[in-house]
């Protein structure tokens, strides 16, 4: 709610810092306007797949789960398996029914991520600024090169010639004067395309497009503008601010601001992490869980994991919450705020399946389970003992955590278990916290 | 599958700057061939063997051919194909 003065006056804010930065640019005798690209690996996933296998040229391809550890979704289809109706999220079995030629391939993160990290490499020649989205996407701030390297299109240009001769894939680049205008212009046109968005043009191509093609614009939001009949970016950009306050809250605001193409927030520094707000980890489960004792399998290897890695960043949680999907897909999460803040496995695991015993009666089998540690202060901080908890007990169990952390560290994850875990063999072997992949931060990166 | 990447045992040299030379590479059918000369290195795409890598631009026996270092293996693209 604070924010919210703030936002009072979009436009005039904006346009004061616009002034002020211009000003201040001028006098040194920089370039006044920013040139941001967005890149975008098309078909990511598949591209590799593709560039990797050319005996499956001109016949359509998804990258998709393994059917047997039932992740069996498309992750990412080719534009050949796109055009017969494949779609990202389909089930494996749907996929081949719209498209019955379809070749189905393993996803092989490892070979994706140094795809990725080969992107990267180009890109840092052209700027320090890298902000990625996922490991296929990435803002580029390239105002500070283009003196050296030509204005936003050369080095978009040349980018995507290296990109294609260097790697064997192909980006879509967005070019504009901020990180919102240069996304919907990398997304305009694909595959291998450039777009541009300048303030001479952005009215006429920008304000034209659905207004769900706006970042931030989800679903729900979506169905509540449609509901008040805005339907494009423009209308969206033409209407009253406090309207979208009173109907959308604080991102009524920002999205206004964004179809106004008001965005000046930085792309960040390569190597810039957000602060950690939260640590989770959730898994897809081998099979079904049908009983307690599964579970206990399950959020055990997830608790394990969510604990490492706090005592790993030196966090301690105030707060545990759960998500459960059953095998109808029906997704619920309950939390619930400790005694005191911890890092302790034993205590994550025991909040976490009291909160389980409290919310979930068996209705259905169990597909997906995860463990969020929320609400993290520092490790060292004080805190207030409780005297009716044992805190000699809890330093045992911290020294006992950290001295297993170090086996595990040392010797791999499977190298120490709990004899508990041995119970079920093929759920226990789940590594929640190694097999741990960190997905796209948020265009706000925790801001 | 893919016939066309053939993946080759290759003698390289070290310099004390770590950089990498190859020398020598083994065929599939067994057969050494010395490299005479490498005329260039860069990062490039093989579309017809099918991946990516470090691609060394050789001189053997009067002819030019391509050596990639891919990750930690080299492979080459098969001519007859």
């Amino acid at each position: 709610m604070t924010y919210l003065p703030l936002y009072k006056d979009l436009k005039a804010i904006y346009n004061a810092y616009i002034e002020k930065n211009t000003r201040s640019k001028k006098r040194k005798g920089e370039n006044v306007e920013r040139v941001i690209l967005h890149s975008d690996a098309n078909c990511f996933y598949a591209s590799v797949e593709m560039l990797y296998h050319p005996e499956y040229a001109g016949k359509p391809l998804a990258v998709g789960g393994d059917p047997e550890a039932r992740h069996g979704i498309v992750l990412t289809a080719n534009y050949i398996a796109k055009r017969s109706g494949v779609k990202t999220g389909m089930a494996l079995w749907q996929a081949k029914q719209v498209c019955p030629d379809l070749i189905f391939v393993p996803p092989r993160m490892d070979l994706y991520l140094k795809f990725s990290f080969m992107l990267r490499e180009i890109y840092s020649e052209y700027t320090n600024q890298i902000e990625p989205y996922g490991c296929d996407e990435a803002w580029l701030d390239v105002t500070g090169s283009s003196s050296l390297k030509g204005n936003g299109r050369m080095i978009a240009e040349e980018i995507s010639r290296r990109v294609k001769k260097e790697l064997g894939i192909t980006v879509s680049i967005g070019i504009s004067w901020n990180k919102i205008f240069a996304k919907l212009g990398s997304d305009y046109k694909k595959p291998d395309a450039i777009t541009e968005f300048n303030k001479a043009n952005y009215q006429d191509l920008i304000w034209k497009l659905p207004v769900s093609d706006l970042l931030y614009v989800g679903r729900s939001t979506n169905r509540t503008l449609q509901k008040y009949g805005i339907r494009t970016i423009g209308e969206l950009a033409r209407t009253d601010p406090d309207f979208l306050e009173l109907q959308l809250g604080k991102m009524g605001l920002v999205i206004y601001s964004f179809a106004n193409g008001w965005d000046d927030s930085p792309v960040s520094v390569e190597g810039y992490q957000a602060p950690i707000k939260s640590i989770g980890n959730s898994t897809t489960t081998p099979r079904d869980l049908e009983n307690d004792q599964d579970v206990q399998i399950i959020l055990m290897a997830l608790a394990e994991s969510v604990a490492a890695r706090l005592r790993k960043h030196c966090f301690k949680c105030n707060v545990v919450s759960i998500s459960i999907r059953d095998n109808g897909l029906f997704h619920f999460t309950r939390q619930r705020k400790l005694q005191e803040p911890t890092d302790i496995t034993d205590e994550i695991m025991s909040a976490a399946y009291r909160l389980f015993r409290e919310n979930y009666h068996w209705p259905r089998p169990i597909r997906s389970l995860g463990i969020r540690a929320d609400d993290l202060v520092m490790g060292q901080v004080p805190v207030q003992l409780d005297l009716f908890m044992n805190e000699q007990r809890r330093e045992k169990q911290e020294k006992l955590d950290r001295a297993v952390d170090d086996i595990r560290r040392r010797f791999g994850y499977h190298s120490v278990q709990r004899a508990f875990m041995y119970q079920d063999k093929i759920l226990s072997s789940l590594d929640a916290q190694g097999s741990h992949t960190v997905h796209p931060v948020g265009y706000f990166n925790g801001r | 599958m893919n016939d066309n990447k053939v993946y080759v045992e290759v003698i390289v040299k070290f310099s004390t700057e770590g950089a990498m030379m190859p020398i020598e590479f083994i065929w599939e059918d067994g057969t050494k061939y010395l490299i005479d000369k490498v005329k260039s290195k860069e990062r490039c795409a093989s579309r017809k063997a099918g991946g990516t890598g470090i691609m060394y631009t050789v001189m053997v026996d009067g002819k030019e051919c391509h050596l990639y270092y891919e990750f930690d293996k080299w492979f080459m693209e098969r001519k007859s194909a």
